[in-house]
């Protein structure tokens, strides 16, 4: 199978997998004071000083979770919510209209409970103005939301420039950063935001588990899980270790390899991209071709919808995903194509290609091969065509 | 991408992999006895059907789609419902539901049956367009067969049943896409009993297999 659907997961890398089959023999509860639980207790706080390293943060400032969403809904839901008052959400919350469904239906959950939010627009290329996000403020502002990079485009928003201004007006920044990690250097002593989600399944650890940073300067969280005190009461629940060693392992491992890697992923995108416009004709690139994560292609083939071309890849044996409406299981193509203004039935026809660090050369020339091979086929059978 | 949207048929596959009675050809060169396009490119869906007909029987039927992998399997089954056995009668044709389509199929996700019910209806409009092309109009039946729901804005209860088929489940969306009931408000109650009837009818189930009961079992 060729696999370019890095963005929606990835494969464990192998170091990371060796770790894991190692660390199924640990048992122990870290919370526990014997020999057992200190031993798997050691793990885990190594494995946060592998992550904060990778940061450049504080270990303290490193909180395990299930993954993004719960970071993103415990960030979220605290930031109008106080333990002393926690049925009585209040304050506005500033974000894109491009986030991510974790962020989106927290934010419309919250809506009903008199929180306000402010979508703010993003433009035709994907990406937000600060200006916009500041002149969105208002004086019940409690935080600013907005993602790194874009999960279906995969352009980057200027987070360094929006979380400028919210430390300006003295406002709560929040970044689901899950597409950015091991695309971009993120250095927390540089980039200000108060608070970052990621997740493990999308750099080469397994589902499960992710992590939300939350700057030591940050208002208090108020946890999404209550028992114990795991996690400095910030997360309830047994860590989840074999999860936590592993994204410990992931995070050396990016460490090492990111910087070599993404300029092989970035050529073989380019690759990709210069093979099927040369071959077809009535391709576009969503979202802005500048400011975007090195391992991300969105196109739409004019003429044809997502689906069909999705489907007839996977027969190919190529994995890709689409934003038409037909994968959705709603009547709505995607909204994050449709907000960047462009027909509908650009929407309709894209497909989104993410590779990852065990994308081939040889991969990118087959699979510019088929997707001519689908395209022309269904483009026969259009009557746009 | 919802996983559950790969269910299906074998006979859907066939079809969707190796698509019959394509229009290849250009359109003017083929010269169809009648032409009927519906859906728009904006909605995702598009389908235009081609016939030719012989003897009042559809001789021939090609289609061209913007369309996903359920339009394109259940317009070419239906290409060849049509044609096979020396070609269907005209007013059979006419007849032909998506349900009966996707019986042929062997079963549509449920959430795909709004993709199969644009053949059919473009093959209605193709036929219709053959009736006015040789002056027999007369035989283009009285959509209005079916009881009115909504006597403000004209909205039958096979409209509902039709928007129910594309996808709406429940009373809000109906009328958001067809304002029902927004006018007067008398029709609002039926309306609802009617969007739920069918919605349980088609949705209920992940697989909705078809069935031949008849529709009115429910008043």
């Amino acid at each position: 199978m060729i696999y370019l659907d890095n963005s929606a997961t990835t494969p464990l890398h192998p170091k990371v997998k060796e770790k894991i089959i190692e660390s199924l023999e640990y048992y122990g509860n870290p919370s526990s004071m014997h020999a057992s639980g200190r031993r798997v207790r050691a793990y885990v706080e190594q494995s946060r000083r592998e992550v904060a390293d990778f940061f450049n943060c504080s270990p303290e400032e490193i909180i395990f979770t299930a993954g993004a969403s719960e970071a993103n809904n415990t960030v979220l839901k605290s930031a109008t919510t106080c333990c002393a008052f926690c049925n009585e959400s209040r304050g506005h919350i500033i974000t894109t209209n491009i986030e991510h469904p974790s962020v989106m239906n927290t934010l419309k959950c919250l809506q009903q409970q008199h929180v306000d939010v402010t979508y703010v627009k993003v433009n035709k290329k994907g990406v937000v103005d600060p200006a916009d996000v500041e002149a969105a403020i208002r004086p019940d502002t409690v935080m600013i939301s907005v993602m790194y990079v874009n999960n279906e485009i995969g352009t980057i928003q200027p987070v360094d420039e929006i979380a400028a201004v919210a430390a300006k007006h003295h406002i709560a920044i929040h970044t689901d950063a899950v597409q950015a990690i091991g695309k971009l250097p993120v250095n927390l002593q540089k980039l200000p935001v108060d608070f970052l989600s990621l997740s493990g399944h999308k750099i080469y650890a397994p589902k499960g588990v992710g992590v939300l940073f939350k700057r030591m300067s940050a208002k208090k969280i108020c946890p999404l899980i209550t028992g114990g005190h795991q996690e400095k009461s910030m997360r309830a629940g047994t860590e989840n270790t074999i999860g936590i060693i592993a994204i410990g392992e992931a995070f050396r491992q990016l460490r090492a390899e990111m910087d070599e890697g993404n300029k092989r992923i970035k050529m073989l995108r380019d690759k990709l991209e210069d093979g099927i416009k040369s071959d077809l004709d009535g391709v576009i690139i969503n979202g802005d071709t500048q400011r975007r994560a090195c391992n991300i292609s969105n196109m739409s083939f004019k003429g044809i919808e997502g689906e069909s071309i999705l489907l007839r890849l996977d027969m190919h044996g190529i994995a890709v995903s689409t934003g038409s409406a037909c994968s959705t299981g709603s009547l709505e193509p995607s909204y994050v194509i449709t907000a960047l203004d462009v027909d509908p039935s650009v929407a309709h026809s894209s497909i989104r290609f993410s590779l990852g660090r065990e994308t081939t050369e040889e991969e990118i020339g087959k699979t510019i091969e088929a997707v001519t091979e689908t395209v022309n086929f269904l483009r026969r059978m259009s009557p746009l065509t | 991408m919802n996983g559950s949207g790969w269910n299906y048929s074998d006979k859907v596959k066939e079809h969707f992999f190796h698509p019959q009675n394509i229009l290849e050809s250009d359109e003017k060169e083929y010269d169809a006895d009648g032409v009927g396009y519906v859906g728009s490119p904006a909605c995702g869906d598009m389908m235009k059907v081609f016939i030719k007909v012989k003897d009042d029987r559809i001789d021939e039927m090609k289609w061209q789609t913007f369309g996903c992998a359920s339009a394109i399997g259940s317009t070419s089954m239906l290409s060849v419902m049509v044609s096979r056995d020396g070609g269907m009668r005209l007013d059979e044709a006419w007849k032909i539901t998506p349900e009966m389509i996707i019986d042929e199929l062997g079963g549509l996700p449920a959430n795909k049956i709004h993709c199969s019910v644009l053949g059919d209806k473009a093959l209605r409009e193709a036929i219709k367009d053959y009736y006015r092309k040789t002056g027999q109009e007369d035989r283009i039946p009285d959509d209005d067969k079916s009881r009115t729901i909504c006597n403000c804005l004209d909205i039958s209860e096979e409209d509902i049943r039709m928007e129910v088929l594309e996808g709406v489940k429940d009373f809000s969306s109906l009328q958001e896409r067809t304002k029902i009931g927004t006018v007067c408000g008398q029709c609002v109650d039926d309306a609802k009993t009617l969007v739920n009837f069918y919605a349980g009818k088609y949705y209920s189930e992940e697989i909705y297999t078809g069935n031949n009961k008849k529709d009115t079992d429910h008043a």
